[in-house]
This record gives structure tokens, C-alpha cells and sequence, in this order.
């Protein structure tokens, strides 16, 4: 393992060559401790289980940031021009529930975002031939996905809003995910008691049902359970998804392939399911500008459920690039995170897309200067 | 000299007696009822630490006792990938219980984790905060909950009287140890319908991190002889 120096150096380097590679940015620092409640609020209780909360007797919660990737948008939108390239350089902290061997909690990471509203596709490649170029030595294996495609393909599901908006709030969950869409096919059919509650609300009124069943406590009120039982009932005359539909969603999920393949494999697709055309061009189109901008897409696998369990805050393109060595983590990801950028801008919002290289791999490949 | 860790008050600790004496292994405590402190008869070398149940997860982890009497609750919730670090040697058919999510009874929707997912979304939705879960097993909680797929929960920190925490306002639901449900009626709760996140009961454990030394190799063996337990490999 190289030492904390070498890799400081290393980092140094990599951030001076990102910065390069997109014509110049900005190098920013983040604090360390970050409140814990914007966190929390984005990645839910889980993030708990991936990065160290201290508590402060003044301030409350803190965590040792996880990422850069918050406090980099918090201070764009603070104050930030546009259009705005960053560049960032530093530890991060990741605690681990289970022993994982060779996992380190903490370690050095080198970042690249760009926030800019003009033409995203040749952003995304701006991004990407900027961290692929910096590891090109390494020789590391490419992968490319896109949420944004499931999250089109839900779009134009043959739902009602509820349910639809179930499955949209369950993109990065593929086991929640599942069941939901299995559920609405009908294949799960509702156990026995559930079909007798709302019939009894059917024949009662969903008060009484409710009184008869215990005294109201707590802050989630009467009114919020008859609602979610009006839901049920709705959602119980629902008819059926097609099975078609559950059909082209896993063939979906399932396109792995080199990128032009996977493009017309995912035409092909939107033949049966038009609502998945627009992220179709938009991969066309990120295809197109990462060609122009020089990167071999031929030693590319597009997978269209990469990152999805693990990259849930990126909405759009995803990337990784993986070492031939087994057991290693992946030595760069990125993606882009429009979404994030309007949850954390109160109202406002730009469109973002970054990564990170971790430089501690690169040197125990044998890259680095 | 083997060192066994034994809870060292209540019904745990009779319990744990009556299953030693039982199998001919005498475990009493000294006279002196205030002092934590005792000795084992039928076999030699073996010395008795008494320690509250809550510690013993963390003594065997540390290896600073060979073996342990302790719920499988406290074991999972408190060591990070358990089976690696101790071995359950045998359940002792005692302290069974299930460590269960529970919501108000009149929550009539809520009887899957699936239900309540959407009944925390649509919570967040209407109060702008998330729906709070009082636990004292957050580490349980948390996986059980991801593997599930639920978001839009909090939990929230109850180190007892959990079952208190919705009609007190601090919570919405809870995740906590039931044998009976009677607490849980008692305060107008119901466990979800759902099998528990786990069932629990009073387990001898080893530690695989403790010095065995050769004289607690033997002392070991001899002792699993007489309670008719068998130790597995590293």
C-alpha cells in the first residue's frame, strides 16, 4: 500500500491534470464535518450505515463527509457563476457495518464537476474523457449505464399516478422495485386479510374501522390512515399491468452490451415502449460527443442497470472504470445529478455531472508519475 | 483456566443456573448476594464472571471471556459479522424472543414492510419529516429495512420504555424485543404481520478470538463434555 504522502502527491497531480484536460477550473475546499440532516435528508437513514456521525453539543449532528459531492453543490449554488468547473482534492470517510478486509475507512479522493446548463451530452464526455484520459495508463476496463432510461421506461407505464410514483421513488431499489411492478402485473396477488379490510371498509367506513381497531396515538393521524386506505382500494380496482410491459422492463434492465449494440438494441426497444425514445437520443447523443471527443467506445460496456444499487443520487449517466485485478473497488465513478442539485437548491437547480478518481489505486496499479 | 461469563441478575441468571445444574455443572454465587462474584462445581478450572447480559457480547468479542451466555439479539445487534468472531455452541431453550417492528393498532393499512414504506412516504409527504422508528437495535433495524426496500424512515434512539415512545410523541412506530406482545398491547402496538427480523433466545457462545490456552483448551473440553456441547473448527 503507498503511503499517505505518495498519495497526497499523487492526487496533487491527477486534480492538476483534470483541471487541464477541461480548460481550467476552480480548485475548492470542503469542510470535513457536514451537517448530518442534509445527508440524511438526501440518502435516508442508510447513509448512517456508510459514514461516521459525531455528535456536536452545539451544532447537533455532523458527519465525516462521505463524498464531495454535497458540499460541492451546496457551494455552487450558494454562490457560485455559471457556467463553473470544479476541482477538489481530499479524505474522505466511509465506515463499514461488517468487516470488510482491505476496505479502507477513510481515503484520499480527487474530483472533477462540472456545473453548466449547455448541451449536457458533450459535458458528460467533457467529464468522462478528462477522468479516462488521466488513467489511461492503468488500461482499466469502462462501464457506462443510464437510470435515466428506467426512470423514461416507468414514465410511459400504462399506471395510474400512485403507482407510478411508487415505482419512480423505488429506482434504485431493484428488490422493492420488483415486487411493486410484480404487484401491479397481478402476479402478487393480496393475502386473504387485505382483501377482507377493505371490504370491511367498504361496508363500515374506513373510521369505524379504525376506531374499532385501536385509539388514535401517535403523530400519524386518523385522516392519513383512511386516506392510505382509500389508496388501497383504488389501487385494488387498478386493472392489471400487461405482462408485456414486465417483459420489456427486464429486457430493459438486461441490455449489456458494447455501446453502438446496446443503442440499437434500446431502438429497438422503443418501438414497443415510445416514452423510452427521449433517453434513447440522449444516449445517442452522449454516444456521438464522447466519439467526437476521442474516446474509444469500443472498450466501453454499457450496462443499463449499472450503478443502480449503488450510485443513487446520479439520475442520468453513470460511469465506472474497473481494474482486470478482482477485488478491488473501482479506481473512478462518476455520473450526472441533476436531481440532487434541486433538492439541495431550495427551488433552484443546475444541471451537474462529475466523478472522482480514488489516486491510492492508481498508484498500487503501478500508474501515477 | 476457562473463563464463562454468565448474566448476573434475574430470571436470565437462575435460568442459566437451573441449565447448568441441570447437565451437572453447579454455578452459585457467593453469600454475599451484593457481590458479583461466584464459583463452578463438577468441573475444575473453570471460572464464573458475573457480568450483565448487555456486556457479554462485547467480553466475548474482546476475548476476554471464552464463553458467554447471552441473547442472540445482543450478539448480531452488537458484533459486526458475529459468526466470525464467536461460535453459538447451543441454545439454551430459554429468553425467547422476537425482535419485531411495531405500529399502532389502528394503523389498520400497515401490515407488511411493504406497507409501511408507502405509509412513510405519504408521512414524510404530509409532516416534512420523516417517520421515526424508536429502537434501541439500530444496527438490525437499518438492514433489515434496506433489504426490504424501505425508505423515508428515521430511527430514533429508545434505550428502554420504547413501547411508551408513540403515545409520547417521540416516535411513530418502533422496532424493539417481544416474548408475549403483551407490552406491546398494553400500549396499543401490534407487530407487523410479517415474520420477525429475528427470533432470539438465550445461546452459550465462544469466543474464537479468546487465548485458548492449553488449560482452557482442557477445561473447555471437559465442561463441553459434561454439557454435552461440541465446539466447531476456527
Amino acid at each position: 500500500m503507498p503511503g499517505k504522502a505518495a498519495i497526497r502527491a499523487e492526487a496533487a497531480r491527477l486534480q492538476a491534470q483534470l483541471a487541464g484536460a477541461v480548460g481550467g477550473a476552480q480548485a475548492i475546499e470542503a469542510d470535513i464535518l457536514q451537517p448530518a440532516e442534509t445527508l440524511l435528508d438526501l440518502y435516508g437513514e442508510d447513509i448512517r450505515a456508510r459514514a461516521y456521525v459525531t455528535a456536536d453539543p452545539v451544532r447537533g449532528e455532523r458527519m465525516l463527509r462521505p463524498d464531495f459531492t454535497v458540499p460541492v453543490v451546496q457551494m455552487h449554488m450558494a454562490s457560485g457563476a455559471e457556467p463553473a468547473r470544479y476541482t477538489y482534492a481530499g479524505e474522505v470517510f466511509r465506515r463499514q457495518e461488517s468487516p470488510e478486509p482491505g476496505r479502507p475507512t477513510e481515503y484520499m479522493q480527487v474530483g472533477l464537476e462540472v456545473f453548466d446548463r449547455a448541451d449536457p451530452a458533450a459535458r458528460d464526455a467533457e467529464v468522462f474523457r478528462a477522468i479516462a484520459g488521466a488513467l489511461s495508463p492503468l488500461r482499466l476496463k469502462a462501464a457506462m449505464g443510464d437510470i435515466g432510461l428506467l426512470a423514461a421506461a416507468v414514465s410511459g407505464l400504462p399506471l395510474s399516478e400512485p403507482r407510478r410514483a411508487a415505482l419512480m421513488r423505488h429506482l434504485w431499489r431493484p428488490h422493492r422495485f420488483k415486487e411493486l411492478l410484480e404487484r401491479f402485473a397481478g402476479r402478487r396477488p393480496a393475502p386473504p386479510a387485505r382483501r377482507a379490510l377493505l371490504a370491511e371498509v367498504a361496508a363500515r367506513g374506513a373510521p369505524a374501522v379504525i376506531d374499532a381497531a385501536g385509539p388514535a396515538i401517535g403523530r400519524r393521524s386518523r385522516a392519513e390512515i383512511a386516506t392510505r386506505l382509500a389508496a388501497l382500494a383504488a389501487d385494488a380496482a387498478e386493472p392489471p399491468l400487461p405482462g408485456r410491459e414486465l417483459a420489456l422492463i427486464d429486457d430493459l434492465l438486461t441490455v449489456r452490451a458494447a455501446p453502438p449494440d446496446a443503442l440499437s438494441r434500446l431502438h429497438d426497444l422503443s418501438v414497443d415502449m415510445p416514452a423510452l425514445e427521449p433517453a434513447v437520443e440522449r444516449l445517442s447523443a452522449r454516444l456521438e460527443a464522447l466519439d467526437a471527443a476521442g474516446v474509444d467506445l469500443d472498450a466501453v460496456t454499457f450496462e443499463a442497470s449499472y450503478g443502480r444499487t449503488t450510485m443513487e443520487y446520479y439520475d442520468g449517466f453513470v460511469f465506472g472504470l474497473v481494474a482486470e485485478r478482482a477485488g478491488l473497488p473501482p479506481v473512478a465513478t462518476g455520473g450526472r445529478y441533476d436531481a440532487l442539485t434541486r433538492q439541495l437548491g431550495a427551488g433552484r437547480e443546475i444541471p451537474a455531472v462529475g466523478g472522482v478518481i480514488r489516486p491510492a489505486l492508481v498508484l498500487e496499479l503501478g500508474g501515477g508519475a | 483456566m476457562l473463563r464463562l461469563g454468565v448474566p448476573s441478575k434475574g430470571r436470565l441468571m437462575e435460568k442459566t443456573f437451573d441449565w447448568f445444574a441441570a447437565r451437572g455443572v453447579g454455578i452459585a454465587r457467593t453469600e454475599d448476594e451484593r457481590e458479583y462474584a461466584g464459583h463452578v462445581s463438577g468441573v475444575e478450572d473453570v471460572r464464573l464472571m458475573l457480568l450483565a447480559a448487555g456486556e457479554i457480547p462485547r467480553e466475548l468479542a474482546a476475548g476476554r471471556i471464552h464463553l458467554g451466555v447471552t441473547g442472540t439479539d445482543l450478539v448480531r445487534e452488537q458484533i459486526p459479522g458475529w459468526e466470525r468472531v464467536v461460535e453459538e455452541l447451543a441454545p439454551l431453550g430459554f429468553g425467547h424472543a422476537d425482535l419485531v417492528i411495531a405500529v399502532p393498532k389502528a394503523w389498520v393499512d400497515v401490515e407488511t414492510p411493504g406497507d409501511l414504506d408507502a405509509a412513510a412516504a405519504a408521512f414524510r409527504a404530509a409532516h416534512g419529516h420523516r417517520l421515526r422508528i424508536a429502537t434501541k437495535y439500530h444496527r438490525l433495524v437499518r438492514e433489515y429495512l434496506r433489504a426490504e426496500g424501505v425508505a423515508d424512515y428515521a430511527l430514533v434512539d429508545s434505550q428502554g420504555a420504547t413501547e411508551g415512545t408513540v403515545a409520547n410523541g417521540t416516535a411513530e412506530a418502533i422496532a424493539d424485543i417481544t416474548s408475549s406482545g403483551e407490552t406491546l398491547r398494553a400500549n396499543h402496538l401490534r407487530p407487523l404481520s410479517t415474520p420477525p427480523i429475528l427470533r432470539s433466545e438465550a445461546t452459550l457462545f465462544r469466543a474464537r478470538g479468546a487465548e485458548w490456552s492449553t488449560g482452557a483448551r482442557a477445561a473447555f473440553a471437559a465442561l463441553a463434555r459434561r454439557i454435552g456441547v461440541e465446539a466447531g473448527g476456527d
